[in-house]
C-alpha cells in the first residue's frame, strides 16, 4: 500500500514553495514513498517514556548583553538581491 | 616531493629558518592545482590574486622576523558552504552561483587571524546533501587515488584536494559523516568536533543541530592544530559551547596504555565489507600492542540511526532552505506571475534533485497530522541513540569502528537510488545524532583505495581521540602513501 499519495505530493510542494512537474509528482511519490516506509521502521522502537531531543547540549536561554551593535550597511546588504530600489529589495506586486 | 608531504610543524621551522617563502607554498599550491585539477576537480572558485598578495606580506612580516602563529603563511581550501566576504561561495548550488557574500564565517576570521592562506572554494554535493560529490550543481570531484571513483562526500573537494597535494589542509562540514566519509575515501585526516565546539555562524545551515565545522589534513598532528586554530565559543553562535579549548597538541604522546576501547559489534556486522572488518581488526591489533585492551559492546539502537538522521535533518534542512526564495539573494526566475510564482518558480529552478527531494521530505515529516508520527518520533530515538553512547562511554574511553562499510565507489553507482546512497553513512550517522566527536584515519587499502578508521569520543574529548589516532597513524605507514596523478 502507498503511504504517500500524488496530491499529498502537490500538497507538500506547494507548502515548501516548490513548483513540481506531474511527472516529477509521480516520481517523488515513488521515491517519498519508500523513504518514508523505511522510517517507519521506527515504530519498532518503544519511545513511549522517552523524551525528545532537539538538541545534544544542555544549554537554555543563551543571552548576551543588551547591547547595540553596528549591522551590515545597506548597500552591502542589498548588493546580492536580484532586484531593489531606493534601498529597498524589489519584488513583484502582491496588491492587485 | 611536494612541499605538501611536510608536516605543519616542519613547515614552520622551514619559514623560519628562511629556507622557504609563504610565497613558495603558495606557489606549490596553483601549480599542483594546474597539473592535477582538471582531473580531480576539487575546487569551484580560486582566489589566485589575493592569495599570491598575502603571500607576499606575510614574507616581508618573515623578513622582519614577525610573525609567530604554528598556521602562519600556510595555504588552505576552504568548503564552499563557508562564507567568505568576497569571495564567491556556492554551496555548489545553482540557486547561489554569483552569490558574493558580505561577511566572513567565525572560522575564516579565526584562519584570518592564523594568517593561513585561502587559495579558493572546495567542491561538495548542494547544500552538503550527499556522499559523493555527485550532487554538486557545477562539477564530480574524483578520488585522486582512482579517478573512475567519487571522493565521498560531501565535503568531496575538501578531502580529494588535500590528498592530491592542492593544499597543505582544508575545512569541511560534516552532518552525518560529511567530513570522515570523504577522509576515508580520500586517505586523509578528517575530525568532527564534538557539537558545540566549533562555532557555525557563517556556514551554511543544512541541519543546525547536526552541523560542525572539522579540519581535513593529511596527518594527526596538523588535524590538531587546525581544529585548535578554528575552536572555541563564539557570541555570534549561541549553540557554540562555552567550555575550555585545550591544548590538542600536548595529548598526542603516542602513549594508549591502559586505554579501553570500545569496539560496537553493529558496526563490523551486516553490509560492512570483508576487508573492511579485517582492516578494523587489524588496527586493533597495532593498538593492543601500544597497551591498549579493546571488548565487543553494543550500540543496540544504531539501526535505527539511519532512518532518524534523514527525518530529522531533512526536517530541519526545509525549515533553513527556506531562505532561499529568489528575494534577498541567490537565483530569481526570469518572468514571475506574482510573488508565489517567483517562490516556486526560483527554488524550482535554482535547487538540484537531491536538495527537492529532502525538502520535500522535510516538509512532510514536520506537516500537520505527520509531525508526531515522524519528526517527534525520530527526535525521540535520537534520545535513545545518544544514551547508547552514553551507556558504552561509562565504561570505555573510546568507540572504534569503520568509518564506511566499504571503500569508495564508482561514480554513477548510486546516484539513481536515494537509500542505497543514504546507507554509506551508516557508521558516521549516529556520531552526529549524539553530538560526539569522531576522527577517520587512514588504515589500510582494498584493491588500491584507502579504507579509514573512525575513533569516536565522548564529548569535549577531542584530546583522547587525537591522542588514539596518533598514536595508531604513528605505528603504521598508511598516511604516508600518496596517489599518482
Amino acid at each position: 500500500m502507498s503511504r504517500i499519495t500524488t496530491d499529498q505530493v502537490k500538497h507538500v510542494a506547494n507548502l515548501a514553495r516548490l513548483a513540481i512537474s506531474e511527472e516529477e509528482a509521480k516520481a517523488f511519490k515513488n521515491q517519498l514513498d519508500a523513504i518514508i516506509s523505511f522510517a517507519e521502521e521506527l515504530n519498532e522502537v518503544d519511545t513511549d517514556h522517552v523524551e525528545p531531543t532537539s538538541h545534544v547540549l544542555d544549554m537554555k536561554n543563551v543571552l548576551r548583553e543588551d547591547k547595540a551593535v553596528k549591522g551590515l550597511p545597506q548597500e552591502e546588504v542589498l548588493k546580492n538581491a536580484p532586484e531593489h530600489q531606493d534601498g529597498y529589495v524589489k519584488v513583484p506586486s502582491i496588491i492587485e | 616531493m611536494s612541499l605538501f608531504d611536510h608536516k605543519v610543524s616542519e613547515l614552520h621551522e622551514l619559514l623560519h629558518k628562511k629556507e622557504i617563502t609563504s610565497s613558495d607554498l603558495v606557489s606549490e599550491s596553483y601549480k599542483r592545482i594546474n597539473e592535477v585539477d582538471g582531473k580531480v576537480q576539487a575546487f569551484l572558485t580560486l582566489d589566485e590574486e589575493n592569495a599570491r598578495a598575502a603571500a607576499k606580506k606575510i614574507d616581508e612580516k618573515l623578513a622582519a622576523d614577525e610573525g609567530k602563529g604554528l598556521l602562519f603563511g600556510m595555504p588552505i581550501g576552504v568548503k564552499d558552504n563557508i562564507v567568505t566576504k568576497g569571495l564567491r561561495t556556492t554551496c555548489a548550488s545553482k540557486i547561489l552561483e554569483n552569490f558574493d557574500p558580505i561577511y566572513d564565517a567565525t572560522v575564516v576570521n579565526k584562519l584570518t587571524d592564523a594568517e593561513t592562506i585561502t587559495i579558493g572554494k572546495l567542491n561538495m554535493d548542494e547544500f552538503a546533501m550527499g556522499s559523493s560529490n555527485e550532487n554538486s550543481g557545477f562539477q564530480a570531484t574524483r578520488n585522486p587515488w582512482n579517478l573512475e571513483t567519487v571522493p565521498g562526500g560531501s565535503s568531496g573537494g575538501s578531502a580529494a584536494s588535500v590528498a592530491a597535494g592542492e593544499v597543505l589542509f582544508s575545512l569541511g562540514s560534516d552532518t552525518g559523516g560529511s567530513i570522515r566519509q570523504p577522509a576515508s575515501f580520500c586517505g586523509v585526516v578528517g575530525l568532527k568536533p564534538t557539537y558545540g565546539r566549533v562555532s557555525r555562524f557563517g556556514l551554511v545551515a543544512f541541519a543546525s543541530s547536526l552541523d560542525q565545522i572539522g579540519p581535513i589534513t593529511r596527518t594527526v598532528e596538523d588535524n590538531a592544530y587546525l581544529l585548535q586554530a578554528i575552536s572555541g565559543v563564539d557570541p555570534m553562535d549561541s549553540t557554540s559551547a562555552n567550555v575550555s579549548v585545550p591544548n590538542f597538541a600536548e595529548s598526542l604522546t603516542g602513549d594508549v596504555k591502559g586505554l579501553k576501547i570500545a569496539v560496537p559489534k553493529e558496526y563490523l556486522g551486516e553490509g560492512v565489507q570483508e576487508e573492511v572488518r579485517q582492516s578494523v581488526l587489524d588496527s586493533l591489533k597495532v593498538l593492543e600492542k601500544l597497551g591498549a585492551t579493546w571488548e565487543e559492546v553494543s550500540l543496540p539502537h544504531s539501526k535505527y540511526a539511519l532512518a532518524t538522521y534523514y527525518l530529522l535533518s531533512s526536517s530541519e534542512a526545509s525549515a533553513n532552505l527556506s531562505r532561499f526564495d529568489g528575494v534577498r539573494y541567490g537565483y530569481r526566475t526570469e518572468q514571475p506571475e506574482n510573488l508565489i510564482d517567483l517562490y516556486k518558480k526560483s527554488r524550482s529552478e535554482g535547487f538540484g534533485d537531491e536538495v527537492k527531494r529532502r525538502i520535500m521530505l522535510g516538509t512532510f515529516a514536520l506537516s500537520s497530522g505527520y509531525y508526531d508520527a515522524y519528526y517527534k518520533k525520530a527526535q525521540k530515538v535520537r534520545t535513545l541513540i545518544k544514551k547508547d553512547f552514553e551507556d558504552v562511554f561509562a565504561k570505555y574511553d573510546v568507540i572504534i569502528g569503520p568509518t564506511t562499510p566499504t571503500p569508495a565507489f564508482k561514480l554513477g553507482e548510486k546516484i539513481d537510488d536515494p537509500l542505497t546512497m543514504y546507507a554509506n553513512d551508516i557508521l558516521t550517522i549516529p556520531v552526529n545524532l549524539a553530538g560526539v566527536p569522531g576522527i577517520s584515519v587512514p588504515c589500510g587499502f582494498s584493491n588500491g583505495l584507502p579504507l579509514g578508521l573512525q575513533i569516536i569520543g565522548k564529548h569535549f574529548d577531542e584530546s583522547t581521540v587525537y591522542r588514539v589516532a596518533h598514536a595508531f597513524e604513528q605505528a603504521t605507514d598508511f598516511h604516508k602513501q600518496k596517489p599518482e596523478l
